[in-house]
This record gives C-alpha cells, structure tokens and sequence, in this order.
C-alpha cells in the first residue's frame, strides 16, 4: 500500500468561490510543509486531506484510504486544526483522554496514552484545569497532544506555531523534528517560513487556491530560472575569484563581502559556477573555504514565485 | 478492491463488522455527550421546563390538604398538565433545545470537527447523540411527569393510595411514563434530523409547532401524519377540547396502542437512518455556518 498522500487533479469550490484548483501532488512520507498567504489554499487542503470538507471534483488517497472513511484513516492520522475552540467545559485532560475513548480503547489504555501525549508537549500540570484558561499557547500544545497521542503515521499541523512565545516554539520544532525522525509523515502549513525551512524535507508552495510549486527546496529553487542562484564563497582573494566568475556568461553579479573575505555571486547556472570552482581550487589559484547557497530556502522562493504581497510573481 | 472481497455477500459483511467496537465507540459518544447534556448550565431551561408543573402541583396538594379535593377533576387536570402542557410544549421545546444542539451547537461552538477527526464512523456518532438526547430529556420530563403524578395523589391519603395502587392509577402512570418516552424518541429524532439539514433548525422548528398544534383541526388523514395524534392515542384519560377548539375539532378514528407504538418508533428509526445518510456529506465549514 502507498505510505503517498495523493491529489489527483483536485479542486475544492465553496459555491462561487475557489479554495484550491486542479490540485495533482504525491506527498512523500517526510516532513512536507505547505506555504502561501492566507487564502491561498492551505487549510482547504488539509481539510481535504483529512475529510473536513469533500472536494468538488478530483479524488483523495492518504496512504492508500480515502478519507470518505474515517474509520480507518483516523486511526493512522492525526490533525491539528487552526481552530482555537474546544468542547464545552472540557479540562485539557478530558480533551485528550476522550479523544482517545473514541477509539475504542479501555480507560486504562486510554490514561496512559493521554499521559504520555500531555507530558510529550509538557502540560502535565495544567491538565486538570479547563481548557478556557488556559493561555493561547497552552491551548496550541494541548491540540497537538491530541492530534499526536493515538501515535498516529501522518500528521497534519495547520499552522501549529501561532501563540507559541519563542521557548515553546523552539520545543514544538524539536517535537516535530523528533517525530519526523520516528518516521512519522508530517505535514505543516506556517507562515514562519524560516522555521518551516529548518524542518522541512519538501514543500508545496501555494497562491490563489493553486499549486505553484512543490518538491525538494534545492529542487525547486533550481526550478526558479527567473531569478539567478545566489552563492556565497568564502576564498582568501575574493577579488581574484571575481576575475575568473565575471568571464563566465552565467554569472550576473559578483558582490565583494565587506568584510573582504569573500565574494557572493549570482549566477544562472549553478552546476556551472560549481564546475568552475572546482577548477579553480584543483588549480591551486586560491583557498576556498567555504561554498554555501545562499537563496535556497523557503523564504528565498516563496518571495520569487509569490512575493511579498502574496500574489503569484 | 480484491475480487474475493467483492464477492463477500452482505451477510458475511455485517457477521466480520466490528459490533464491539462500534458499541463501545456509540457508549462512548453517549457518556461525553450525557456529561455535557445535564451537566451544564445549558440544561436549566429544560430542568425549569420539566418541574415548574411539578412544583405548582406541590403547591395545589400543600393547599388542598386542609380543604376537600376532588380525585375525578385532579385526574383530569393532571391528563390536562400532560397532554396540554408536557406533550406540545415543555417536551416539545425542551427536545428542541437538546437535540438541535446536539450537532448544530457543536458547530456554533467549533468543536464538531474532534468527532469527525476521530476513527468513528458517522452514523455512529448520530447513534450516540441520539442515546444522549434521548437519555437526557427522559429522565428530564420523566422525573417531572412523575413528580407531577406523585404530588397530585400523595397529599390525598388513603383515597389517593386506593387509587393509585388498587385502582387505575398505576396503569396511567405507566402510560404516561411510556407517552413520554416515546415523545422524546419522535420529537428527538425530528429535531436531530433538522439541525442537520438547516444551519438555522429553529425556524423549521417553528413550523413543526404549528403543524402539531394545529393537529387536531385537520382532515383525518393528515393528523396521522404527525406524532402528536399517535401520542395522543396513548394516553390513559382523554382531554376533551371545549370552547371554539370543540367547534374546529376533526375527530379522527383512533389507532390501537400497539400500532401507535410501533408507528412512533418507526418513525423514530425512519428520521434516524436519514439523519445518518445526511451526516455522510455533512462539511466542516465554521465560518460559513
């Protein structure tokens, strides 16, 4: 059976109005993140995804179910919503516990999951209190300990940072990262797009309810023609690096660090300028010492291909 | 799909359905929603409806303990209190506010996506609703009937014991008892049923009043088609309309109790299973509702 979560030529109208158009994807098992503005299309998919909503044409699989039948799917899958609403009277443990009571399990199956899912996103303490007072952040980690304490195999986080302060962000990071290692399939829409970047195997660049791209990011960014590769090097003669890189055609600007200790090139063709490096290096001409990318993360393409402003580049 | 499953019959789909965890799955959805049901605040309207009568009863037994009570006018005014007041408006309204909530204000609410994120199929969760709502407004204007029945004929001494226990007491309080339940069972499922068709059940509630209350003014044939004639049919001392009601009122041949049952809880099953079928498509849309 395919671990995939597959679109095949999906769209999803509500009435008039378009929530994502002719959507074909095969997410990979990993940690994928879905990027875009707001209205782009990200929680319509993942309501999709996990059979919230139905899509108006195309068709769905998540690992093999549909998600016409939760029967089977929620047992392997776990969501965060963005939904900051609770059942009414609800402390956090009742939350987690009941959630995991309708699944069938016996009450002592259940306490020991709901207390090892409360404890992994560190609400021990707060679990006899209501839900209502707790803080937004709380509120965040005690979805996510619901979404994650059936030890579900994919797991959909629609925008699972908001309301963290920076400490519990940096923890739910390492908590997905850790999952992502455990071998869970995780997908996550944010808007921080550096902290996507660090986490990310794969990303789905989204505008206007439409794919506009999707894949590796190296992949991608090398897929992004319009804009020129950027690459820092760092050499012991910048200057002399930049005498040998303006020859080539591919390269459309060489900018001297100011510190002098390197030189960032822009380039088409990025194999190219490695190719010349290389050269240059087994030649004996200079010392490199280092050679990184530096626009192939995710905020670099989601401003090439969406722009600041959120519309389609 | 494999061919060797598409060649399963249906029986041999339903005897290798998990039965076991689909009941516990339903008793589970029915605990969380029993807790919410009567535990809450929301539930006050229902108590008040259920037991004012009960308490003004109290009152007119405290009262009539010093004078003379007559048992024949009390049975009536009790079969008035039931069938007048319990039947088309406390049970009525207070099924309303239970089983339209039981879905529609999960959505007021936001919180109706954790059930369908859980691996319970839908249908399942409709059942459990339903054995909450109905569970809850039983017991509700269950106990309230009683108490109603209890305080009529305690204040009345030997007589009221005579009646109650010796007499046709008994048997009308269990008719009572029964009418109740299964107008929770029909309103209920009714309600249920159209806090999933319309964001707004209220308004079609609204009309569903109207076609009950003007129930008895209509052609024969068409007061079957509503749970108050079959309740009516049940209970143990007859209301007759007086005054311009009597004028308008169109007497319909009376069905036997079994028929009026079995109708009731078909009925019952009826909106149920559509109800069910109308959860399958049933969308996650907040902000739209």
């Amino acid at each position: 059976m395919s671990e995939h979560i597959i679109f095949e030529n999906v769209s999803k109208f509500y009435g008039e109005v378009l929530g994502v158009n002719r959507v074909n994807l095969s997410l990979a098992p990993g940690i994928t993140s879905l990027v875009g503005p707001n209205g782009s299309g990200k929680t319509t998919l993942m309501n999709l995804v996990t059979g919230l909503i139905f899509p108006t044409h195309g068709r769905i699989q998540v690992a093999g179910v549909s998600p016409n039948d939760p029967e089977q799917m929620f047992r392997r899958v776990g969501y965060c919503t963005q939904f900051d609403s609770f059942p009414r009277g609800a402390t956090g443990w009742d939350f987690v516990y009941n959630s995991l009571r309708l699944h069938g399990l016996t009450h002592a199956q259940a306490k020991s999951l709901a207390e090892e899912a409360i404890a992994r996103v560190n609400l021990t303490e707060a679990a006899p209190r209501k839900v209502a007072g707790y803080s937004k952040g709380m509120r965040q980690r005690i979805r996510l300990a619901q979404a994650i304490a059936h030890h579900p195999t994919i797991l959909v986080l629609d925008e699972p940072l908001n309301g963290l302060d920076p400490l519990a962000r940096a923890e739910t990071i390492a908590l997905f990262q850790a999952l992502g290692k455990e071998g869970l399939h995780v997908i996550i829409s944010s808007h921080i797009l550096e902290e996507v970047d660090r986490i990310s195997d794969s990303v789905v660049l989204m505008s206007s309810g439409y794919v506009v791209a999707e894949g590796q990011i190296r992949d991608v960014r090398r897929e992004v023609k319009d804009h020129p590769m950027q690459i820092l090097v760092r050499c012991s003669n910048p200057g002399l690096l930049a005498s040998h890189v303006f020859a080539q055609n591919h390269v459309v600007e060489g900018k001297v660090n100011p510190d002098g200790k390197g030189i960032l090139v822009r380039t088409r063709d990025a194999d190219e300028f490695y190719l010349l490096l290389n050269k240059i290096a087994s030649d004996g001409l200079l010392n490199i010492d280092a050679v990184a990318p530096a626009d192939d993360d995710v905020n670099s393409i989601y401003q090439y291909l969406i722009g600041s402003d959120g519309g389609t580049a | 799909m494999s061919s060797s499953t598409q060649a399963t019959s249906p029986r041999d789909r339903l005897a290798a359905a998990p039965w076991q965890l689909w009941l516990t799955q339903t008793l589970n959805v029915a605990r969380i929603e029993l807790r919410k049901n009567i535990l809450t605040r929301r539930g006050f309207g229902s108590y008040l409806l259920a037991f004012l009568p009960a308490l003004a009863v109290f009152m007119h037994g405290y009262v009539s303990q010093h004078g003379v009570c007559n048992l024949d006018e009390d049975t009536k005014v009790l079969a008035g209190i039931f069938q007048l007041y319990y039947l088309r408006l406390a049970v009525f309204f207070g099924c309303m506010g239970i089983f339209t909530w039981l879905f529609r204000g999960e959505v007021v609410e936001k919180s109706l996506h954790y059930y369908f994120l859980s691996p319970v199929r839908r249908e399942l969760l409709v059942i459990g609703k339903f054995i909450a709502g109905a569970a809850t407004s039983i017991l509700i204007f269950g106990t309230g009937v009683f108490l109603c029945f209890f305080f009529m004929y305690s204040h009345m001494g030997a007589r009221g014991s005579e009646f109650v226990f010796r007499g046709p007491g008994l048997g009308q309080l269990w008719s009572y008892m029964l009418v109740t339940v299964l107008a929770c069972l029909g309103y209920g499922a009714v309600f249920l049923a159209l806090s999933l068709i319309f964001k707004n059940p209220v308004l079609p509630g609204i009309f569903f009043l109207g076609w009950e209350g003007i129930n008895a003014v209509l052609p024969s044939l068409l007061q079957k088609i509503s749970i108050t004639f079959y309740l009516k049919n049940l209970t143990p001392v007859a209301v007759a309309p007086d005054g311009l009601m009597a004028l308008f009122t169109v007497v319909a041949e009376p069905v036997r109790p079994w028929v009026a049952v079995i109708g009731l809880l078909l009925l019952a099953a009826a909106v149920l299973v559509f109800a069910c079928f109308r959860i399958r498509y049933f969308e996650i849309s907040y902000s739209t509702d």
